[in-house]
């Protein structure tokens, strides 16, 4: 297969970044978006050229690492797939393809294709875990959390943190990440005593980070490599007003 | 025995492992060891390298104990760290089931299972720790599996006649890493752990024979810094990228764990490593990574190749009586579900044949025409569905109508860092935890093991030895200008410079991809005197090579991934020497250590243990390895030969 | 309940002093202190729903009181009357008219206001564009543009509309008693302009309303994903009630029904 690609280069944070064009040919149809990729950094580094930067680790869709906006969709054009399962026989010959890191106010460039995710770190510090202090807990068995609730729960903790949502957001808005983690600590018995403080600090930093908000557009759900739902979202809302109602 | 390649050193003076009634062993030294006042906690700093399970878990519980902590890890967010691809769950002795688990079962299932090569005591501790994570995890509110009377569900798993793993769904290593992450982001929170994402440790500094601190580098600014502390924790995760292609992230590797090596810490049983055979084959040259598939598959798959070599029919076409269903036909007893080892080496053998299927005919039919027939497309899809849909987004084959290919592929290394029961290595103040230590497995590690150790470890073995060390502490406080310090930047400030000015020409990748090869193909499933003698030959060639031709680009003071990779690759040249330099010493064959010159009659592994009860700790010589051995006791499992006939 | 609050204050402070020195890489913007529930994206995404869903009853009322045109002058007359003289002699002149006034401006503003933050918040989260275009794939796809270009037409149509119909400024028609004289003025097939002008002003109403009902009540109650549907499908019922209802009355006089 022969492509065209526009791929944004930009060297680091403070410099200005464009589009730049290369051509690569040969590539196998069984290579994934990424393998594309390397190959394409190999014969830039034999031409003693930058390679192209970006994120990914596990590659099998799960450590939530890459972050490619391919042809203007986070993580490009196969429904609840990450770039990094994302195979080349979903293209075909000739096409030109269009590579751009994730934009978001709260998620700066630092090179090429990796952008700056700590926002999502921080807006977990915030709240987004059950204390639970090590050698604390009670039996397992102590309290049965019914299977619909346990399936609900795994449901929303099944995101993997990659900030498509926030990149297929037209609001730039950190939402659904936030409300998959508010809904799934908040539909375990462990998760109540924190409820209410949980969703306070979790917005609070989500705002503070420079998210914008969610006026329920719903990219973010489309774009969601784990298919989290815009429920959350409701979930987290409903959670919020009646925190910010008795905080107030 | 060969001495050609090193020299044998001292045996292993003491494993601290505690005497006693192997059920007490754990109480007793929790008792025996010191304790540091929580006021003085607060004064002590500990080193955590590694968000991963058994990283991650250490580092909060430190923190919550008061002590401060400094925590790493090269991705971008401590969520990332390898264990979170872990899917098919945990193991723990819960006997929830009532079918006969204890501790002591699970237990001997662990000796045998890594074919008694691994210590009794630490396996025992293993064991007894396993419920309380189930417990912690819970507590955290980590989404097992459920039934619907709201307990927790359980499966069987690798082969084990009990149901003793928990799971959730198949992203069980994710949603254990995401508790462990969440609490050590509350620690953050609380100002006990200070986190460094995106830092790389490049190298250990030791000061009066302790270890005291470790030199990183910024991987987005360059910025090469150094951490002091009063201990140092490696909790970096194993090395099975050596190989090039494994299940493992891209990141892994051993740099870590080897710098350590080199500074003096032995290097345990480095040439164990765990072949899952139910794997993804490779497609083609640009291949960078190897997919798992689950375990579970082969309780309802047949495997088969083609009678005939080089058969390219389509599967269809093929009729029953030209296909081999090679593991039925070989083991009647087990059929497919043989352990991973036999199943893997099975599929290697018949490739080797050339009655491999797909490219590179590096690949095995696993076939659900026959469950489809008996159970319905229905029930295969409720079954395995989404496993199916992963296999068809990577492959591009429905193996609705196609049987799946599969081919094994490096997926866990048993060896790392020595450690003693207090999981300290033989540098004082550098603990080692989770899959970078040797020390639980043995020479096999059983399914939804790995989880296990690495929380244990991290939640609860850690937190209680290292205060005996840290007893003594705080240590005398170090500048930035000490001699030890200056020269471990130097070191590291050397090898970088030295990558980015090499005159080459040769891609850092294609370096590793060829180390790979020559690891896999001598070093792999099946090892013999020749090919591993070859393979050192053509290490030793192709690190002369590398150093000669590696072209990095870019600079220092910035994202540089290509220097990032040199690096690791570097240190993998010497792993990959050391591993096949201890495969070549042991001349048994064990767990997934096989030799071909030991096995039995009918092609199994024969374990020769009057000769090879040890634990095998290298200690690095500039020249040459040097071997320590730590003699391994059983008085509670006596060692048995396997049989899957 | 105290505790909440405590703990609460004690997540701000880590949020916004400890953390931010230890983790962000890079300066971070910072909401004005002291951060308030109310201020945040979700307190002034539910005042802007709250405030809108006002504003839909106050247009069904509008819609409903608008038809006694078809009834002719006296009833629309006395219909506008009779909301200025409401509770006379107990109550002064016009005072349900300004309750109901008075709660509109204050809807409007709090809906404007609110609107113009979250804009901006929005336009600050994502500065930069991509290269390429993408399809739209969410739930509501265009809203984006509809929603923030489509207010816009509606402030200038409210503006013109206020001129024309409430203060006569832009009227021919200047008894301000004669409510149906004005209507059926306006709308005069001569002055099309106007007409169209409001009947685009209606399409921008109707689209504002499509995404605009169902996003608030689905950011006021939250419903699931079967919810979700139902109040898409309802949503979607009342914007065109709405507009149908709004655009009969000026389509009426331009075809000479009402005259
Ligand atoms: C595909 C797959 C499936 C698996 N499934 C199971 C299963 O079902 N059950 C089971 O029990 N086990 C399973 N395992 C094994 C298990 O996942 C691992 O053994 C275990 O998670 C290792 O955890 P760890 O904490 O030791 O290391 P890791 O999770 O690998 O973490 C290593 C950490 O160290 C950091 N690090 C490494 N080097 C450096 C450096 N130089 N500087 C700074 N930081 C560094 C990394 O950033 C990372 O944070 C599976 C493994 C694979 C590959
Ligand atoms: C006066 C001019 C108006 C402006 C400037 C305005 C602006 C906005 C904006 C910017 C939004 C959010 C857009 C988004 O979700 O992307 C919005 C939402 C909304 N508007 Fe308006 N609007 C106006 C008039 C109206 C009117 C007249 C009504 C009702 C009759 C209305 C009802 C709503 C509703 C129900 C929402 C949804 C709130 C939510 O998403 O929770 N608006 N408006
Ligand atoms: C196209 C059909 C419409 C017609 C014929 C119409 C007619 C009128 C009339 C006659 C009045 C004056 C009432 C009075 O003073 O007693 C009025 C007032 C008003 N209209 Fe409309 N209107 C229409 C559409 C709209 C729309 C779409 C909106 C809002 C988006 C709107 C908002 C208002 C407002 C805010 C007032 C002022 C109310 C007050 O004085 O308190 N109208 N309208
Ligand atoms: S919600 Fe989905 S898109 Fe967003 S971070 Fe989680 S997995 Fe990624
Ligand atoms: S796309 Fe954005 S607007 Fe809300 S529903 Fe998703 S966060
Ligand atoms: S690289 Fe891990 S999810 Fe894509």
């Amino acid at each position: 297969m022969k492509l065209s690609l526009r791929i944004w280069r930009q060297p680091d944070a403070d410099t200005k970044g464009e589009m730049v064009p290369y051509e690569i040919d040969g590539v196998s149809e069984d290579a994934s978006f990424l393998e594309m990729l390397d190959v394409l950094n190999e014969h830039l580094i034999s031409e003693g050229k930058d390679p192209v930067a970006f994120d990914h680790d596990c590659r099998e869709g799960i450590c939530g690492a890459c972050s490619l906006v391919i042809d203007g969709q986070a993580h490009g054009p196969q429904a609840a797939t990450t770039t990094c399962q994302l195979h080349m026989r979903k293209f075909s010959d000739g096409d030109s393809i269009d590579i751009e890191p994730w934009r978001a106010g709260a998620f700066p460039v630092i090179k090429d294709l990796v952008v700056d995710r700590s926002a999502f770190d921080r807006i977990i510090q915030a709240g987004g875990y059950i204390s639970a202090p090590t050698g604390t807990a009670p039996d397992a068995h102590a309290v049965p959390i019914p299977k619909q609730d346990a399936d609900a729960a795994f449901n929303a903790a099944a995101c993997i943190g990659c900030g498509a949502c926030v990149a297929a957001c037209p609001n730039g808005s950190g939402m659904l990440f936030m409300a998959a983690k508010v809904a799934h600590l908040g539909l375990t018995p462990q998760g109540q005593p924190e409820r209410q403080t949980r969703v306070l600090g979790m917005v609070a930093a989500h705002d503070e980070a420079g998210f914008g908000g969610c006026t329920n557009v719903g990219e973010c759900s489309a774009a969601c490599p784990k298919e989290i739902g815009l429920d959350v979202i409701g979930r987290l809302n409903k959670d919020f007003r009646k925190a910010a109602i008795r905080a107030a | 025995m060969s001495t050609d390649f090193y020299r044998d050193g001292e045996p292993v003076a003491d494993a601290k492992a505690p005497t006693g009634p192997i059920a007490e062993r754990w109480e007793r030294r929790r008792f025996s060891g010191r304790l540091v006042n929580p006021a003085n906690r607060r004064k002590l700093r500990v080193i955590v390298v590694g968000t991963g399970l058994a990283g991650a878990s250490a580092a909060a519980t430190l923190g919550e104990l008061g002590y401060r902590v400094a925590n790493y890890c090269f991705q971008d967010s401590a969520r990332r760290a390898h264990s979170i691809a872990a899917q098919g769950g945990i193991n723990a002795a819960k006997n929830y089931r009532n079918d006969g688990d204890s501790v002591h079962r699970l237990f001997y299932d662990t000796v045998k299972g890594g074919d008694f090569r691994s210590r009794e005591s630490n396996v025992h501790r293993l064991a007894e720790v396993s419920t309380e994570i189930i417990d912690q995890c819970v507590a955290q509110g980590v989404p097992f599996a459920r039934e619907y009377g709201g307990l927790l569900d359980n499966r069987s798993f690798g082969g084990a006649q009990v149901s003793r793993t928990f799971y959730a769904r198949g992203q069980t290593g994710q949603q254990l890493l995401l508790g462990a992450y969440q609490a050590l982001q509350r620690q953050v929170a609380a100002g006990t752990v200070d986190l460094h994402t995106r830092h790389e440790m490049l190298e250990l500094v030791i000061v009066e024979g302790k270890a005291r601190g470790i030199i990183v580098r910024d991987l987005v600014t360059g910025e090469i810094s150094t951490e002091l502390a009063d201990a140092v924790v490696l909790a970096t995760g194993g090395y099975g990228n050596v190989f090039f292609l494994s299940t493992n992230a891209k990141g892994c590797n051993v740099t870590a764990s080897w710098r350590a090596h080199r500074k003096g810490a032995y290097f345990a049983n480095p040439c164990y490593t765990q072949i899952h055979p139910t794997c993804i084959p490779q497609s083609g040259d640009h291949q960078s990574k190897l997919t798992l598939m689950s375990e579970s598959l082969r309780n309802d798959g047949r495997v088969w190749v083609p009678k005939k070599r080089g058969d390219h029919r389509h599967p269809a076409e093929i009729p029953e009586d030209e296909r081999d269903y090679y593991l039925e036909r070989r083991y009647p007893a087990f059929g497919n579900l043989v352990p991973r080892d036999i199943a893997s080496r099975a599929a290697k053998i018949v490739c080797d044949e050339g009655h491999g299927v797909g490219p590179g005919g590096l690949g095995v039919y696993l076939d659900f025409a026959d469950a489809i027939d008996r159970l319905g497309q229905k029930a295969v899809e409720a079954r395995y569905g989404n496993l199916f849909d992963m296999y068809e987004r990577i492959t591009g084959e429905n193996p609705y109508e196609r049987p799946m290919r599969i081919y094994p592929a490096v997926h866990y290394t048993m060896g790392g860092l020595w450690v003693d029961y207090d999981l300290s290595s033989n540098i004082p103040g550098l603990f080692v935890t989770g899959e970078a230590n040797f020390s639980d497995h043995g020479a096999n590690r059983l399914g939804a093991s790995a989880l296990m150790q690495g929380l244990s470890d991290g939640y609860f073995v850690l937190p209680n030895t290292i205060s005996d060390y840290l007893a003594d502490g705080p240590f005398e406080a170090l500048g930035e200008d000490h001699e030890a310090v200056v020269a471990a930047r130097k070191e590291v400030d050397d090898r970088i410079e030295f990558f980015l000015h090499n005159d080459g020409d040769r891609t850092v990748d294609s370096f590793h991809r060829e180390l790979g090869k020559i690891m896999w193909e001598y070093c792999g499933m099946e090892r013999s005197d020749e090919g591993l003698r070859k393979a050192i030959g053509l290490i030793r060639d192709l690190k002369a090579e590398f150093y000669k031709r590696v072209k990095v680009t870019g600079k220092a003071e910035q994202l540089n991934q290509e220097l990032e990779k040199a690096g690791r690759v570097a240190d993998f040249f010497e792993l990959g020497e050391l591993m096949c330099i201890d495969a070549l010493h042991r001349t048994e064959s064990c767990g997934g250590h096989f030799r071909a010159e030991s096995q039995t009659e009918e092609g199994e592994a024969k374990r020769d243990d009057e000769h090879f009860s040890y634990v095998a700790a290298w200690e690095f010589g500039e020249d040459e390895p040097v071997l320590h051995k730590e003699a391994l006791e059983f008085e509670y499992v006596k060692p048995t030969q396997r049989s899957y006939k | 309940m105290n505790w909440t609050r405590e703990a609460y204050r004690v997540y701000r402070v880590a949020v916004s002093t400890e953390l931010q020195s230890r983790t962000a890489a890079h300066p971070v913007k910072r909401a004005r202190a002291p951060w308030k529930p109310w201020r945040s994206t979700i307190g002034l995404k539910v005042a802007m729903g709250v405030s809108g869903i006002l504003l839909v009853l106050f247009l069904v009322a509008h819609m409903a009181g608008n038809l006694h045109v078809f009834e002719g002058r006296e009833s629309m007359n006395d219909y506008a009357a009779g909301l200025r003289s409401f509770g006379e002699p107990l109550l002064p002149h016009e005072s349900l008219l300004w309750v109901m006034r008075l709660g509109l401006i204050a809807a409007v503003a709090v809906h404007i206001v609110s609107a113009v933050v979250l804009t901006r918040r929005a336009m600050q989260a994502r500065p930069v564009r991509y290269a390429s275009k993408k399809p739209a794939k969410g739930e509501s796809r265009h809203a984006v543009a509809t929603m923030r270009w489509g207010a816009i037409v509606i402030v200038l149509f409210v503006a013109w509309h206020l001129m024309d119909l409430t203060w006569r400024t832009v009227n021919p028609v200047k008894d301000l008693h004669d409510a149906y004289g004005a209507v059926v003025a306006t709308f005069d097939p001569e002055r099309w302009p106007v007409t169209v002008f409001y009947l685009l002003a209606l399409v921008a109403l109707g689209f504002h309303l499509r995404h605009g009902i169902w996003s608030a009540v689905q950011t006021i109650a939250g419903p699931n994903t079967r919810w979700r549907k139902r109040t898409q499908a309802v949503s979607l019922a009342v914007a065109v009630l709405l507009v149908a209802g709004f655009a009969i009355v000026p389509l009426a006089v331009t075809f000479g029904l009402v005259s």
